[in-house]
């Protein structure tokens, strides 16, 4: 169906069902329970989810199959970002146009960072693609923003104000992105019992984007591109020699995660229309690295569990601060629970990061294929456990998930 | 004339003239097979017909073409394929995959933007990838990940994946160095096979005497840099001069 074989469509599915009924799952607590701020299913957050997921996707386009690792990428997606803002000051807070050119602008940037990192490879490629994001960075965050030719609007970053054209946004419409009215914030909050869940157009608009995106990225996989992609990581010398010229291919891989990159930073504006240039700063550009490393690489789904572990991190984890732990704790005796909020206050808050760099180390050293291997060796575990000891699961290779 | 036609090339490696004027004419759809010691500037001479390296002087004639200033894979497409001393394959991918790529090449040219079709879909790459893995008998290893095979089925699976884009011109160096006794007679087998069958020119350097003589119609020996002698088997046997320059050593 579609195209895809049952394996691919299963999982196409599963993560449809996952994302539709997302509101659900990810609020599993209910609303006044102490374990409620481990709920993730409130909008900003879930939002969060599929966009981070939407530039994992297409980032793995590019390092998962061809081995290119870009530290560049935060800049397309800045300049997705700042390309969408642009349409709802100037035309219309309608998303669909702002989507559009985020997508267009960050493929054209793309192609000329593409252009010239793809004549290095392994480190050096690395390099030049950090030394353009940075410089895109300073231009974003201060060439372009003066008073005579503010594009970005320096450290305050682009958003719309009320004397800005917005030359088809009709009289009586809020000031807010929509999709042919419906807002972006609109929020339904289901209440079942002691439990609350909260529908948002912002995120199905997103999930359903994610979900297009996601498919195509499984066509890529699976075509004959996706092969040529697959044979520059393992072996350029052969290719070569093979008669294939190995720069068009890395350079349509590096435009198309590009594009997607740019496609997160159009939906990141749609949901709150901002822009800023702390988005493509090189910390962001490593975080969708980390994600995509922590889901695993080359894998289908890997980026898109990695986006939503780190988000989920971020956003929970952060939150934890010492009266949090005092509450948790409260039932030791007092210079116990003292010691033990003292142990654990580094790793949360703040400190979230370092759980996170821990995390990150114990997955690439243990597994190194990632979440998805991780998953993977539970399931392999469980069915040999069903089958008691069979010696017929011989080695196997796996194609990518 | 030749299919290649070697004129006058020379190359030096700063102060080592590894290549001096070499000559060299090989006739369409024979076996024509590089000797020479250790050193002698083979690999050199091979690297100088494949676009790896730019000789300093002489020029490079394919087919009435010349190949200088052209990258790998555009002397590739022009139809020379190339096999390398130690295996050189798609490690990370499948036995099948591997297979169909050099079949992709030869179909579509150096790039084509082929990023929805589903692989499996393009049934005429299928077919030939699968017909191409039967010739090299090795049909059962379809599924099997490259990078698990044997050294043997590894040079098997290269030679193949060479054969599949219908090259005009093979070109091998040191095809069983490193093998032992058995998959060497394999290969040779299976060169006699590929010469007898198809409408090849092959261009084979190698160390080991009993892998040219079994196997070339033509033999030129190459020592620091220069032919010395090019003639057929029998003669090159006998030859005094090789004698001296190469079997005197190796024997
Ligand atoms: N890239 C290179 N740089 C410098 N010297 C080289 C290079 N390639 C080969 N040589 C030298 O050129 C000579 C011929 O080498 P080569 O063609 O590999 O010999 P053969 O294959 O006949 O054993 C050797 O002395 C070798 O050290
Ligand atoms: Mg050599």
């Amino acid at each position: 169906m579609l195209g895809l074989n049952k394996k691919d469509m299963t999982l196409l599915i599963a993560v449809a069902v996952l994302t539709m009924f997302a509101p659900f799952f990810l609020n599993p607590f209910p609303t006044d329970s102490a374990m409620a701020q481990f709920n993730a299913g409130y909008p900003d957050l879930m939002q969060r989810f599929v966009i981070f997921g939407i530039f994992a996707i297409g980032f793995n386009i590019l390092f998962g199959l061809t081995g290119y690792l870009s530290f560049g990428h935060a800049a397309f997606l800045g300049v997705g970002s700042y390309a969408a803002v642009w349409i709802f000051k100037l035309f219309t807070y309608n998303v669909v146009p702002a989507i559009l050119l985020a997508v267009i602008v960050a493929a054209v940037f793309s192609v000329l960072m593409g252009y010239v990192s793809l004549r290095r490879s392994g480190i050096y490629f690395s390099i030049l693609t950090l030394a353009f994001a940075q410089m895109m960075f300073a231009l974003a965050y201060s060439v372009l923003s003066n008073p005579k030719f503010n594009l970005t609007n320096g450290e305050t970053g682009l958003q719309v104000y009320p004397n800005d054209p917005q030359m088809f946004h009709p009289e009586g419409m809020q000031d807010f992105p929509h999709l042919f009215g419906l807002y972006m914030n609109s929020t339904y909050t289901m209440n079942v019992g002691p439990w609350a869940f909260d529908f948002n157009t912002g995120y199905y608009l997103c999930a359903v984007v994610m979900l297009a995106v996601f498919y195509l990225a499984i066509r890529i996989f699976r075509s004959p591109f996706g092969m040529m992609l697959r044979a520059i990581k393992s072996n350029q010398t052969r290719l070569n020699y093979t008669g294939l010229n190995p720069r068009p291919y890395t350079l349509a891989a590096f435009v198309i995660s590009g594009a997607y990159a740019g496609l997160a930073g159009g939906l990141m504006a749609a949901m709150d229309p901002l822009a800023g240039a702390e988005r493509m700063q090189w910390t962001a550009s490593g975080e969708v690295v980390l994600m995509t490393i922590l889901g695993g690489t080359g894998t289908l789904i890997g980026p898109v569990l990695g986006a939503g572990f780190i988000k989920y991190f971020e956003n929970i984890f952060s939150k934890i601060n010492d009266a949090v732990l005092h509450q948790w704790f409260a039932f030791l005796p007092d210079g116990l629970e003292d010691f033990v909020v003292f142990i654990i206050h580094p790793f949360v808050g703040k400190g979230w990061h370092l759980t996170l760099g821990i995390l990150f180390m114990l997955v690439v050293i243990f597994l190194p294929g990632g979440l998805v291997e991780g998953g993977q060796r539970i399931g392999k575990w469980i069915k040999n456990r069903g089958k008691s000891e069979d010696s017929d699961a011989g080695p196997k290779t796996e194609p990518a998930e | 004339m030749g299919i290649l036609e070697v004129k006058d090339v020379g190359k030096r490696f700063g102060g080592l003239q590894a290549l001096g004027d070499v000559n060299l004419s090989v006739k369409e759809n024979s076996v024509h097979a590089i000797i020479g010691p250790n050193g002698a500037g083979k690999s050199t001479l091979l690297n100088c017909l494949v676009g790896k390296l730019i000789p300093d002087t002489g020029s490079v004639m394919f087919d009435g073409q010349s190949v200088l200033g052209r990258t790998p894979y555009e002397i590739n497409q022009m139809g020379i394929s190339r096999v390398f001393q130690t295996p050189e394959i798609f490690s990370d991918l499948s036995v099948m995959e591997n297979m169909m790529i050099p079949c992709f090449a030869k179909r579509d040219g150096s790039f084509r933007m082929h990023a929805i079709e589903n692989m499996m879909d393009e049934k005429d790459i299928v077919e030939k990838a699968e017909a191409m893995l039967v010739d090299m008998n090795m049909a059962d290893k379809r599924e099997m990940h490259a990078a698990s095979m044997s050294r043997g089925d590894k040079r098997r699976l290269e030679i193949g994946m060479c054969l599949a884009q219908e090259p005009r011109l093979l070109l091998l160096d040191e095809p069983t160095a490193g093998m032992a006794r058995a998959d060497t007679n394999n290969t040779i087998d299976l060169l006699k096979q590929i010469s007898d069958e198809r409408d090849i020119t092959i261009a084979i350097i190698e160390h080991d005497m009993h892998v040219v003589f079994s196997l070339a119609q033509r033999i030129t020996v190459l020592a620091q840099g220069t032919p010395l002698v090019e003639d057929n088997p029998e003669n090159i046997k006998g030859h005094p001069k090789v004698r001296e320059a190469y079997l005197g050593e190796s024997a």
